[in-house]
């Protein structure tokens, strides 16, 4: 038998310049990296560029000084009031779905009958849409709908519960959304934490309360604090529910909501520029909160295949 | 921790079905206290099913388990791992990776909720015992292999065990640290009196640390025995092509006199020791160990019992000895050990003392399968 091996023309090409690979290998440069520039661009373009071109803006507003969008926004309660609003939908929603995620991701780890649909089941709203969530929303919550139909026909309350077209309208759009989301990340986390962890500690006589206060979750601690930002983030950018499920002149007139009628309705692009800047900024703080937190946790191998 | 202490464990009927398919069937065993007992098999054999049961971590599927202690017999099958107060070493290690080897090893005890003095002695004893001390502070992820091993092993026994069960906890060291280790799993075995159920699929392992050994092939118990009795006397033609015997060949059986038989096949006529009754003409197996194959070169020992000309094939150097293949004239390839320098293309004639050679008998149907290596034409 023949011990000669037929180059590929890839490898051929490489056996001939290895000076320059390597040369690059050297400075901890690997060319393969390259392939990053389109994906580098596109984030400067259509990210950077934007960005820039907002903070600028709302430093530059038509009239007053430099800071006098952000003045204007900070001095109007009915403004800066958008900040707390919400705050008080998105902290919740991400921390409900987070909460809610974990206990049924918990007992979906392992391989069962059915468990693919029931996944199916618990992933459908994130494809139904924002649109399609406020519409059942209306249909089941509201003033007429079945919930409360059933309600008074069982004669547990004489009026209405008022469900939608308030708080509690986004809150629940945002908990229906953002749950699979959440769901998702927390289960891929936790089928990566080595399920002999567990076992081994059964063996040391923890029940399983013990099991999961001291072996699943300080492993899954960090997956829960990237999730929660995540959730967080998705939760505080509320715009279509906030108008659809809300009540959007007063108790659900979020951020978003805030920005988009300055740019919109009052064309005062400075400001609506600010408040996208402090909605950033926003975001930023919580985020930079969580992750400090995280810092402080173990957050290295956890034993499993992810 | 003394509270589950027993004089015995009886496993009696005990089987475990998953998906409709058998992995364990009708395993009964006792096993005393103190006693080392190693589960060895092939792996698919059901010996990881077997801990797994016994360790509660697997709920069975027939049969149940006895504890016998000072104040009567108690079933324990039924009751949750953490219930029943057997240490466990894994193959993984399962070390807690966010938790000191210090906090690893403590664990335990402070599930039981022992007084955090008792705690801290009983940890910095079980960490003198494995001799890591000066690495007590350290994360699983930093220490080696070995040493994550010793943590797995301390984590099991501090907690003074009534059964410590081990699921082949040297299999993924190196070879030099699989000895040290084995030495020191036994060394602690001595020291401590530990009951130990051990898993592992090296029969050379298993022969060196335990007791007793329990032999299992799909599922089922082939053999209980002590090391000796295992090397010497295995119960069939599976469990001795297990513990080395791996000059396995089928033949018919020609003469029968007693245990006395001469068999006949692949151009082999043999004369060896039945281990079962046999009748001329019953199809069998011969097996043999190669060590027991002796050599003497040319047409030397051609005198000698069972002899049979050879040509060398492949020799692998062992330090002391030589590892050789030898094919025969009717291209058998055979295998054993010599301390003779052989080299490919020698001429050779085998002997084999007819005692060390074991004729065992075919169940119908069956058949050893062919050798891996067919000659080279």
């Amino acid at each position: 038998m023949s011990l000669t091996v037929e180059r590929v023309p890839g490898e051929a090409r490489q056996a001939q310049d290895p000076g320059l690979r390597h040369r690059l290998a050297e400075r901890g440069i690997d060319r393969q990296l390259l392939l990053l520039v389109p994906a580098v661009l596109f984030v400067v373009l259509l990210f950077l560029y934007p960005f820039l071109y907002g903070l600028q803006l709302s430093f530059a507003p038509d009239e007053g000084g430099p800071l006098a969008s952000y003045q204007a926004f900070f001095s109007d309660p009915y403004q800066s009031g958008t900040i707390w609003i919400t705050l008080k939908l998105a902290l919740p929603a991400a921390l409900i779905n987070v909460l809610a995620s974990v206990p049924i991701a918990y007992r979906m780890r392992g391989s069962f009958r059915g468990k693919r649909l029931l996944t199916i089941v618990l992933v459908v709203p994130i494809t139904l849409g924002t649109v399609l969530t406020a519409q059942g929303l209306l249909n089941y919550l509201g003033p007429a709908g079945w919930f409360n139909k059933i309600l008074m026909t069982l004669g547990l309350i004489d009026d209405p519960v008022r469900l939608v077209n308030n708080y509690w309208g986004v809150f629940f759009s945002l908990v229906i959304t953002g749950f699979p989301f959440a769901f998702l990340l927390i289960l891929s986390y936790l089928s990566g934490i080595d399920p002999t962890l567990e076992r081994a500690a059964a063996t040391l006589g923890a029940d399983w309360r013990q099991r999961f206060r001291h072996i699943t979750l300080p492993l899954l601690a960090p997956g829960l604090a990237t999730t929660f930002c995540l959730a967080f983030v998705l939760a505080f950018s509320v715009f279509p529910s906030a108008v659809l499920v809300g009540n959007p002149a007063g108790e659900t007139r979020v951020l978003a909501l805030a920005a988009y009628q300055a740019a919109y309705e009052q064309y005062d692009y400075s400001l609506a520029s600010a408040i996208a800047m402090v909605m950033g900024a926003v975001e930023l703080i919580v985020i930079g909160v969580v992750l400090l937190w995280r810092s402080r946790l173990y957050t290295g191998s956890t034993g499993g295949k992810g | 921790m003394t509270e589950g202490a027993f004089t015995e464990l009886r496993l009696d009927g005990v089987g475990r079905r998953f998906a409709g398919k058998d992995a364990l069937v009708d395993l009964d065993l006792t096993i005393r206290a103190g006693e080392f007992i190693a589960l060895l098999g092939p792996s698919g054999c059901g010996k990881s099913t077997a801990l797994n049961c016994l360790a509660g971590l697997l709920p069975l599927t027939a049969g149940s388990i006895w504890q016998q202690g000072p104040d009567g017999e108690r079933r324990i099958d039924t009751l949750p791992p953490e219930k029943r107060g057997f240490g466990m070493v894994f193959q993984s290690y399962a070390l807690f990776p966010h938790m000191s080897v210090r906090r690893n090893i403590s664990f335990g005890l402070q599930m039981r909720r022992l007084a955090r003095a008792e705690v801290a002695r009983r940890t910095t004893e079980a960490i003198r015992l494995v001799q890591l001390e000066e690495h007590a502070d350290k994360l699983p992820g930093q220490l080696s292999g070995g040493q994550q091993q010793r943590v797995a092993i301390a984590r099991a026994v501090v907690l003074e065990p009534s059964l410590v069960l081990m699921d082949e906890p040297l299999s993924n060291l190196d070879a030099k640290l699989r000895l040290e280790m084995r030495s020191e799993i036994r060394r602690l075995h001595q020291s401590l009196g530990l009951t130990t159920v051990y898993v592992t699929h090296d029969q050379e392992e298993a022969l060196s640390l335990a007791d007793r050994l329990v032999v299992l092939r799909q599922g089922r118990v082939q053999q209980i025995g002590t090391s000796e009795e295992l090397h010497t006397r295995p119960a069939n033609w599976h469990v001795a092509d297990f513990m080395g015997f791996r000059n396995i060949v089928e033949v018919d059986a020609t003469h029968v006199d007693g245990t006395d038989v001469v068999v006949q096949g692949e151009g082999l006529r043999l004369r060896g020791t039945a281990t079962a009754p046999t009748a001329v003409g019953d199809r069998v197996v011969a097996a043999v160990r190669p060590e027991d194959v002796l050599v003497g070169a040319g047409t030397d020992g051609a005198d000698g019992p069972n002899a049979t000309p050879a040509t060398v094939e492949v020799v692998g150097y062992q330090g002391r000895e030589l590892a050789v293949e030898v094919r025969t004239a009717a291209g058998r390839a055979l295998h054993l050990r010599t301390e003779q320098r052989l080299a490919p293309g020698d001429a050779v004639t085998l002997t084999v003392d007819p005692e060390r050679l074991l004729v065992y008998p075919l169940a119908a149907g069956e058949h050893v399968p062919a050798p891996l290596v067919a000659a080279v034409p």
